[in-house]
């Protein structure tokens, strides 16, 4: 079952100036077919200006196609009746902790998206308890949010998210103002949440560290889907995510330039525990050889 | 870290004041008030000061952040007592220099003092006592009746709420532009009034921008959690009356009943 | 010759209130002219906190600062001079841009330092072209650009006051890998070009293993390490215990020394572990007698 499907999106920026003329038209999503399946951890790469945030935010309608469709549940995102419950159905994670937290409380952040839709004092406590154990924030519910880390905030955005009963969460560079724990912090979260709950993750970011772990990477540029394959495959073609001004991790760009000057290296090799499975036994064999050479001198 | 300060004065601890409804803490603070204008006489100022008493007592807030907020009326104090001492016709007392001192003039100045005083520790132990949410939750509440002729009380509401998060923020993202600025040379110290005023420029022009980015995201992620405004909206944390409170009511009105009463003496 | 000295620096926010924090504790360090030093550290550490006394916006509790030479806390020291000859960009510049178009905004600085206006206007000019800005964006309002030509906006802001030393704090916050490789390009450039000396604050190890001279580690307000790149990360234990960690390829080559690989342990960039490899890789090929 698929649960976002998108077909022939396309999404322009239009400015325009005073006299409400048009200005200047820039088209930031460039006719793409998506389909995402439900349960899966889809993660969108691409530079700022790839388009990657701008399809987020059509995820869950802030954003309303120029042309084409994109259905979220089998809900149409521009059937203005549909809105409420697609935005129930995809929950969104910013990129500002700060901008996205309303309570002046963690619980009652937590319970401000059940409040919204008219969920029952009593459901609101069981879903915000859930929720903040969930993200292991529970010890932190009657703390102010200014007193939190940058990750911690994160987690709360989500557990708030979660309060709603999404069957999807799209996290728009969710991490971009984090320091690296924090990073970690939500990353495994988020993780744990899609195996743990079944729930769809979409995550937009730049991070090359970040998608390794996903089921499936997206690659946009210029507005279009470049690439989509596993973070495997994806890695494996570093030239090209080079050329879109994209990062490997190291261990990926050390393969490549290995392989580069000969050394037979597998294709998309993505941790440094398989880098080092793979380099071991050519090492070995090779200072064997020497070993060899100098014994026979 | 500047934005550990916290606003209001709330003192987190279990009391049976800090257990009340806001509404009824509203109210009562209210009542108080309007007491301190009915009372003349010593006599209900004692009742005041009863009453007062109790209220301090039973908030189990130490007495030192009680007595905090007279700190900032103290010139307000000494210019009110000062003027009706001194300036107030009537029998005289004593002299000192050209001030002379009269009967109604004391009367006068220890009356209009004790009234200040009382004003502000009142509303003391209201801040020291409810959170800044409760308390727009409590008027949220009670001004609710208004919604019929068409006041936005819900959207009021949930502007005082998210402006009392943000303060914190907007605080110390100011101490960051300043100290951004000053980086670059600019003083915010030196120059008469005017220069002054110009100098604020690069202080404020960031902070608003930065202040309607935020509006715009907090706007974008509220839609995001299907907020639109109060209709059909459940509370997480609804104000329901308890026996204490009813009780409470019902000892404000016996009480401004009774200074009232004293008043007419 | 020497730029700044920073001795015993002693600092504690909030003394005697419940935000009491012992933020540094007895620092001390050198910093060379024209050198390219890295600062890191945990958050909470005091890196910020640090690099705010170094151009005199906190002053410390006890301790000095010389600044070629003198002491910056000494009687009738000109402050605002100092800070147009030690410039300091914070996390997020583009914050402070407040002028209706880009080249008033980056006169703020020469200006406030006393500046002519021809003078004002040719360091204008020079700082925007020393960020890869023509004139082209001169005229435009700094609100209307992408966030990281904002941010090169304010960082030639703080270039107009022609300062002789920049401190950056985590100039790439928030870029993504494009912006990020600009804006540290950047940097070397003005360091190995132009000689200013830099001042690095950042989370990224593979940034600063690649671009700077020379780091220094701060933990809990101390400072914990200092020394070129190679040495510091031969720590990474104790830097992963604080809450750090060294760049990948620091771990690809541990790896390799533990299956028993005589490759260098020194090793911190991909460059230096491709020839390290190829080298031990070459070298074994069979000869013929």
């Amino acid at each position: 079952m698929n649960i976002i499907k998108a077909v022939n999106l396309v999404y322009d920026y239009i400015k325009r100036d005073e006299e409400d003329r048009i200005e200047e038209v820039k088209r930031a999503i460039d006719h793409v077919d998506l389909e995402i399946e439900k349960g899966s951890f889809v993660a969108v790469l691409g530079h700022n200006g790839s388009g990657k945030s701008t399809l987020a935010k059509h995820l869950n309608g802030i954003l309303l196609p120029t042309e084409g469709t994109i259905w979220v549940s089998g809900l149409d995102t521009s059937d203005e009746e549909a809105l409420w419950e697609v935005r129930k159905t995809a929950g969104m994670v910013f990129q500002n902790p700060d901008n996205q937290i309303i309570g002046n409380v963690v619980e009652e952040d937590v319970g401000f998206g059940p409040e919204n839709i008219g969920v029952p004092t009593e459901e609101i406590w069981r879903r915000v308890d859930e929720s903040l154990e969930k993200v292991g924030m529970a010890m932190y519910r009657k703390r102010s949010p200014n007193r939190l880390s940058g990750g911690q905030k994160q987690r709360v955005a989500i557990a708030g998210v979660m309060a709603m009963k999404p069957q999807c969460i799209v996290l728009d560079e969710p991490t971009a103002m984090l320091d690296p724990n924090g990073r970690k912090e939500v990353i495994r979260t988020v993780h744990d949440l899609n195996r743990a709950e079944g729930i769809t993750v979409i995550l937009i970011t730049h991070y090359m560290e970040e998608v390794i772990g996903a089921d499936r990477v997206i690659v946009m540029e210029g507005g279009s889907v470049v690439m989509d394959g596993t973070p495997r495959e994806i890695f494996s073609s570093v030239e090209r995510l080079k050329e879109w001004r994209l990062d490997v991790p190291q261990v990926t760009e050390l393969a490549f330039e290995l392989k580069k000057k000969g050394v037979a290296l597998p294709d998309g090799i993505l941790t440094r525990e398989e880098l080092i499975e793979a380099l071991v036994p050519l090492l070995e064999h090779g200072m064997k050889g020497m070993n060899d050479v100098n014994k026979s001198n | 870290m500047i934005r550990d300060i916290t606003i209001g004065q709330y003192y987190p601890v279990d009391s049976v004041i800090h257990r009340l409804d806001p509404r009824t803490k509203l109210f009562g603070t209210m009542i108080f008030i309007i007491s301190l204008f009915f009372a003349n006489s010593l006599l209900c100022y004692l009742a005041a000061t009863v009453f007062m008493g109790a209220a301090v007592k039973l908030s189990k807030v130490p007495f030192r952040f009680i007595v905090r907020g007279l700190k900032a009326i103290v010139l307000l104090l000494l210019i009110s007592i000062g003027f009706n001492l001194f300036l107030t016709d009537g029998e005289e007392l004593f002299r000192i220099g050209f001030l002379r001192v009269t009967r109604e003039g004391a009367a006068l100045a220890f009356f209009m003092g004790m009234r200040l005083m009382y004003l502000v520790v009142g509303s003391s132990i209201m801040t020291l006592c409810t959170t800044p949410n409760q308390l727009t939750d409590g008027l949220e509440k009670s001004l609710g009746v208004l919604k019929r002729i068409g006041v936005p009380v819900h959207e009021i509401s949930m502007m005082m709420s998210i402006a009392l998060r943000f303060i914190p923020i907007l605080v110390e993202e100011t101490d960051k532009i300043m100290k951004a600025q000053m980086a670059r040379g600019a003083d915010f110290e030196s120059g008469n009034l005017i220069q002054k005023a110009k100098n604020m420029i690069p202080l404020l022009v960031p902070l608003f921008v930065s202040a309607f980015r935020r509006a715009t995201d907090l706007a974008m992620a509220m839609e995001a959690r299907c907020y639109r405004g109060g209709e059909g909206r459940t509370k997480m944390k609804p104000l329901r009356y308890a026996p204490r409170d009813w009780t409470a009511y019902g000892i404000c009105v016996c009480y401004l009943a009774g200074v009232i009463a004293l008043s007419r003496l | 010759m020497m730029s700044i000295k920073a001795i015993d620096l002693d600092y504690t926010y909030g003394p005697g209130t419940a935000f009491e924090h012992h933020v540094l504790k007895h620092v001390n360090f050198e910093i060379q002219d024209g050198e390219f030093v890295g600062l890191i550290g945990h958050t909470g550490s005091g890196k910020s906190t640090l690099i705010q006394h170094l151009n005199g916006l906190i002053k410390a509790d006890s301790g000095d600062i010389l600044y070629h030479g003198t002491s910056i806390y000494s009687e009738g020291y000109k402050l605002r001079e100092l800070r147009g000859r030690v410039g300091l960009v914070f996390q997020y510049p583009e914050h402070q841009l407040f002028e209706a178009d880009v080249f008033s905004d980056v006169c703020f600085g020469p200006k406030n330092l006393g500046c002519s206006e021809e003078e004002t206007k040719k360091r204008a000019r020079h700082a925007l072209s020393l960020v890869g800005m023509d004139e082209s964006f001169y005229g435009r309002s700094p609100f209307e650009l992408s966030g990281g030509q904002k941010r090169r906006v304010a960082i030639a802001g703080v270039l107009a006051m022609r300062p002789e030393m920049m401190i950056l704090d985590e100039p790439t916050a928030g870029l993504d890998p494009r912006g990020r490789d600009e804006i540290l390009n950047q940097i070397e450039r003005l360091n190995r070009q132009h000689g200013l000396t830099i001042l690095l604050v950042s989370h990224s190890m593979e940034d600063v293993a690649r671009y700077v001279d020379r780091i220094m580690v701060m933990n809990h307000g101390e400072k914990v390490f200092d020394g070129p790149p190679k040495e510091v990360f031969l720590h990474y234990r104790e830097l992963e215990s604080m809450g750090l960690a060294a760049p990948q390829i620091t771990y690809v080559v541990q790896g390799l020394r533990e299956r028993g690989i005589p490759i260098d342990d020194s090793i911190t960039t991909v460059e230096e572990a491709r020839d390290a490899i190829l080298s031990l890789l070459c070298t074994s090929k069979p000869h013929r007698d």
